[in-house]
């Protein structure tokens, strides 16, 4: 069956599938921390742009949008955490190269191989009108199941980091049974219990 | 050009992005950069996701479903991921994983 993609579609795709590949190669050859975030970010944003034309709109808009701003704040981190944020001063910091390489490669080749000799099943239904209807329809009824389950792990996510994140919570303060008149402040004046 | 061997092009696209996040999430020091790797593989994930969904089984919200999940998945990575980062650092000024290696399980 030939794909009811137009010409220009195909294009778009091969296109950016290059060119997210390419950017993900990026960020692992540059030397700036900043530009390997802003690869990372091209790379999310060709692959948005391939769902773009495989009629995902709603999910290519959320990828862009969630991964521009998700990058943003890595941006941050990479540039707090790195010792050679901006890449002044050519430096690896890899460890097992090659074996890394090779288990890449080995996934790669062993993805590729299943991809192209598997006998895909042609389709013979139609495709929905519009693609956002049907993943909201899911989400509210049939799927609901899947989105109680992402809103219980994202609370738990908010909990967790916050937890992680927090230098001094107030078992520092009061002592482990929480016993403490006065909070034991690196400088007092916080607040009290 | 038939809509299978699209699909194919479209997976093997996937596939690469897998690989070369695998070898970056396995051979980088730092723990923001092994994080890049991971969000890369997920980027592979969210591209197979949505090419199912389309030449395989679009009457289905299934697939669609997995790029959800997906998207999702990236977010927790990267709040729990950076979360892990901060306080490493604030309990032992590290920023590459060889230097917590006492905490491999």
């Amino acid at each position: 069956m030939l794909s009811d993609l137009s010409g220009w579609a195909i294009t778009a795709v091969a296109v950016l599938g290059v060119l997210s590949v390419a950017a993900g190669v990026a960020v692992f050859v540059v030397d700036s921390m900043a530009r390997a975030t802003f690869a990372l970010l091209a790379s999310f944003l060709a692959v948005a742009g391939i769902l773009l034309a495989l009629d995902l709109v709603y999910l290519a808009v959320v990828t862009a949008l969630m991964m521009t701003i998700e990058m943003a704040i890595m941006a941050v981190f990479m540039i707090m955490f790195m010792m050679n944020p901006a890449g002044l001063m050519p430096m690896t910091m890899v460890h097992n190269a090659k074996g890394s390489a090779g288990t890449g490669a080995g996934a790669f080749v062993v993805l590729v191989v299943g991809i192209w000799t598997i006998d895909w099943p042609t389709r013979d239904t139609s495709r929905p009108a519009d693609s956002t209807r049907q993943l909201g329809e899911a989400i509210m009824g049939s799927h609901m199941l899947v989105m109680l389950v992402i809103g219980v792990g994202l609370f738990a996510t908010i909990l967790a980091g916050t937890v992680l994140a927090t230098a001094r919570g107030r078992y520092d303060r009061f002592g482990a049974g929480l016993t403490a008149q006065r909070p034991d402040d690196p400088v007092p004046g916080g607040l009290p219990r | 050009m038939t809509a299978e061997m699209v699909l194919q092009i479209v997976l093997t696209v996937a596939a690469g992005l897998i690989g070369v996040g695998l070898f970056g999430a396995l051979s980088q020091q730092t723990i923001v950069m092994v994080m890049m790797g991971l969000e890369l593989v997920l980027n592979g994930v969210l591209l197979a996701g949505g090419a199912a969904w389309y030449f395989l089984a679009p009457e289905l919200p299934d697939a669609q479903m997995l790029v959800v999940v997906a998207l999702v998945v990236m977010a927790v990575e990267m709040a729990m991921g950076f979360a892990v980062t901060v306080a490493f650092y604030r309990a032992r000024q590290l920023d590459m994983i060889d230097m917590a290696s006492d905490l491999r399980g």
